[in-house]
């Protein structure tokens, strides 16, 4: 299988990559890991006129903590990087819990957490994380930088708002204001399949209060599913049987599931609450074992 | 190096998009002058005439088309061929000397490693890329680092034992 033709672009700068998008207008393309982007132009669901490939750019592999806690991850840092980070395992247990079950390794070492988010497939793993856990996306454009909230960036299957001359730079998690726990767990049919389901949790506790909780749901709707209410249910309490019991119902409530090859919708949305209960029952443990 | 291409009489020849790139595969410089589309296993398969790097799925799924790219695998039908300029690949015809197999290929012949053998060039770059990494992986390390490899035929245990005789083999050396 072979792409349309394309025009191909490989920057040095981000300047000079936001002035090759200027140029190309809506036919272009931004070409960072394509593990996404390249199956869909070998399908032809994507012809993009022109490529504009920023890895070339300088300094977009990063991932770092600034000295508030405030996490930064570059567009060109791969999931393998995520997968190794030991910033990551001892920090952001939800990031640090998905990293590994991203794709397959191989797809692993070239795909990046930006390219995912931006993608916005509902079935992408990352966009959950990123939403559980509060995170932005930083743009950049001829009229500079923007951050925009993860829960605003994306607007359906696949679509997100950024100009057609912006470029995602940076993924942003903001520092924890608590004691971070949580976690990401996703069925998949084989390694490299995209989710059936896939759920992901982020806590931070305070004197044994939940102070901040976000639960985002991955392949049970047109797009990634924000728990807010189940979110809610867990917060200023400790977590409880109760309290768990309450925020898994809430979680499978919002699910939007279709039955499709991947099992019914009853099976997802079972998979949706066993999920949760399944995180925060483990973060409970953890919780209690640090105390 | 020439590479011929597919002509659909949509475009003038002088209009479809050909960009020069200058790279080193299995230790050899290389200058090719490629259609932007192309895909890397395609210039690997077609321009270079190295057919050791299967194309299977065309799809992401299946990792026979494996390659190492500065070390790292990836997955050659998922790569543009002008990405890999300025890059170093290696193949599954860099992996033995003119006299010698490498210790993986070795592997898979006293394990009995492949069957029909499709698999068999993609298992063997993941599996290099994860002894260069982990000289001393365990059962479990190797069937993780080797998920993105789809074996139709061998049940994957024979393969497993195979990478194990290699990493045995080197460290010893």
């Amino acid at each position: 299988m072979y792409p349309s033709r394309f025009r191909y672009e490989a920057p040095r700068s981000l300047d000079e990559a936001i002035d090759l998008l200027r140029l190309g207008g809506d036919y272009a393309k931004v070409l960072a890991g394509g593990q996404s982007l390249i199956p869909l132009m070998k399908l032809r669901f994507a012809s993009p006129e022109l490529i504009v490939d920023i890895n070339n750019v300088p300094g977009l592999d990063y991932h770092r903590a600034d000295p508030d806690g405030t996490l930064r991850i570059g567009a060109l840092c791969r999931h393998a990087d995520l997968e190794r980070s030991a910033l990551l395992a001892s920090t952001q247990p939800t990031m640090a819990a998905a990293a590994p079950l991203i794709a397959d390794p191989i797809v692993r070492n070239r795909g990046t957490l930006v390219g995912s988010v931006c993608h916005a497939d509902p079935q992408g793993d990352w966009a959950s994380v990123v939403l559980a856990l509060g995170g932005s996306i930083v743009a950049r454009g001829p009229g500079g930088r923007r951050t925009i909230r993860a829960a605003d960036f994306v607007t359906g299957p696949f679509q997100n708002v950024l100009d057609p001359d912006e470029i995602a730079v940076e993924a942003v998690i903001p520092a924890a204001k608590g004691i971070r726990s949580g976690g990401y767990l996703k069925l998949e049919r084989r390694v490299g399949d995209f989710a059936t389901a896939g759920v992901a949790v982020a806590l931070e506790t305070a004197g044994g209060n939940v102070i901040r909780a976000g639960i985002a749901l991955t392949g049970v709707g047109g797009s990634t599913i924000e728990a807010t209410a189940a979110a809610e249910a867990l917060v200023g309490k400790p977590l409880s049987a109760g309290s768990i019991e309450q925020a898994a119902g809430l979680a499978a409530e919002v699910a939007r599931p279709r039955s499709d090859h991947r099992g019914s919708a009853e099976f997802k949305r079972h998979i949706v609450r066993t999920f949760v209960e399944r995180i925060l029952t483990r973060a409970d443990a953890t919780a209690e074992r640090a105390a | 190096m020439t590479i011929v291409y597919e002509d659909h009489d949509d475009q003038a020849a002088s209009d479809v998009p050909v960009r020069r790139i200058r790279f080193t595969i299995n230790g050899q410089k290389k200058i090719a002058e490629v259609e932007t589309r192309l895909l890397l296993a395609h210039l690997i398969r077609q321009g270079l005439k190295l057919t050791g790097t299967h194309t299977g799925c065309d799809t992401t799924n299946c990792g026979a088309c494996t390659v190492l790219v500065d070390g790292r695998a990836v997955k050659s039908c998922t790569m543009l061929a002008v990405q890999a300029d300025g890059h170093e690949i290696t193949t599954v015809e860099g992996l033995a000397t003119a006299s010698e197999l490498h210790p993986l290929q070795e592997g898979f012949k006293e394990e009995h490693g492949l069957q029909c053998g499709f698999c068999t060039p993609g298992m063997m770059m993941a599996a290099k890329a994860l002894l260069d990494s982990n000289p001393d992986p365990t059962e479990e390390d190797i069937r993780w680092a080797l998920s993105g490899n789809l074996c139709r035929c061998t049940g994957y245990q024979n393969i497993v034992k195979s990478v194990l005789w290699a990493a045995e083999k080197l460290r010893s050396q």
